[in-house]
């Protein structure tokens, strides 16, 4: 028996929403963080998935993209974090408001 | 039951165990490594797509890089476990969460209920080829000339960005 494609879209679709879930759920904003690299990671094996099966490179090459601006990503929004940190004493998303109203 | 179907359940189901397990831990270093648990998975299922570039990556850039430097900041700010949660559920995050569900049901019915199943039953036959450095490289140095070049202007601004976001005075 082999596996299809749906059966990767599936599992691929519930990391994306345990990432979403944790996005809505979770008040560390470095746990916040890691919930958009698994959001990421999910729609990369989408991508990995749909080139394998259509014998198209352009998936994979879009998940080498992908990677680089999630490394960009991770060090700009780490280091924001930092400033956050020495700025506020909190990384708690509940109490960074000062972007509301 | 193939290999690949075995590997395939066994390691998708572990990945979506460490998921959930990252955002339901209240330490952030056990949920960190979790996380990072979860990259060796997906890793592992690209291995089972026939891409092996794509699986080393994944562990060298994912587990080697950003999970190494998520860790880094953690112990740099010195986070303990987050306070209980159970009485802060307001209703806009019960919302949320029932906009989730909804989400994955939408998702779920189009994936599986949708689609024309039958073309694409099993891996086309070039995806061995196509995912070697090989393959990888020639379509990176050919038709993704220019974008990959581009990469490379974005990844020197986000360090000096760093850079600077992360100094005490500019």
């Amino acid at each position: 028996m082999f596996i299809d494609l749906h059966t990767y879209l599936g599992l691929s679709a519930m990391l994306f929403v345990i990432g979403v879930a944790g996005v809505l759920v979770r008040r560390n904003v470095i746990i916040v963080f890691m919930c958009i690299e698994l959001m990421l990671n999910s729609v990369n094996l989408t991508l990995a998935a749909f080139s394998s099966y259509l014998g198209d490179q352009t998936g994979q090459v879009l998940v080498f993209f992908v990677m680089a601006v999630a490394a960009a990503e991770a060090a700009v929004g780490l280091a924001i974090v930092i400033a956050l940190f020495r700025n506020k004493k909190t990384v708690n998303i509940d109490e960074i408001n000062i972007l509301k109203w | 039951m193939t290999v690949e179907s075995i590997l395939f359940y066994l390691l998708g189901s572990v990945a979506v165990g460490t998921a959930l397990g990252m955002i339901l831990q209240r330490n952030p270093v056990m949920s960190a490594l979790l996380l990072v648990a979860n990259f060796f998975c997906i890793a592992g299922l690209y291995l089972t797509l026939q891409q092996q570039f794509l699986a080393v990556i994944q562990i060298v850039v994912y587990t080697g890089a950003i999970m190494v430097l998520v860790i880094f900041v953690i112990m740099l700010l010195n986070l303990g476990d987050e306070e209980r949660l159970a009485e802060r559920l307001t209703i806009s995050k019960s919302l949320g969460l029932a906009l989730v569900v909804g989400f994955l049901a939408e998702l779920v019915y189009i994936i599986m209920f949708k689609n024309p199943a039958s073309e694409f039953a099993q891996l086309h036959p070039d995806a061995a080829r196509l995912g070697t450095v090989e393959g990888i490289g020639s379509a990176l140095f050919g038709k993704f000339l220019f974008p990959f070049e581009a990469t490379s202007v974005l990844l020197l601004v986000a360090v000096v960005g760093a850079v600077i976001l992360a100094k005490k005075r500019v």
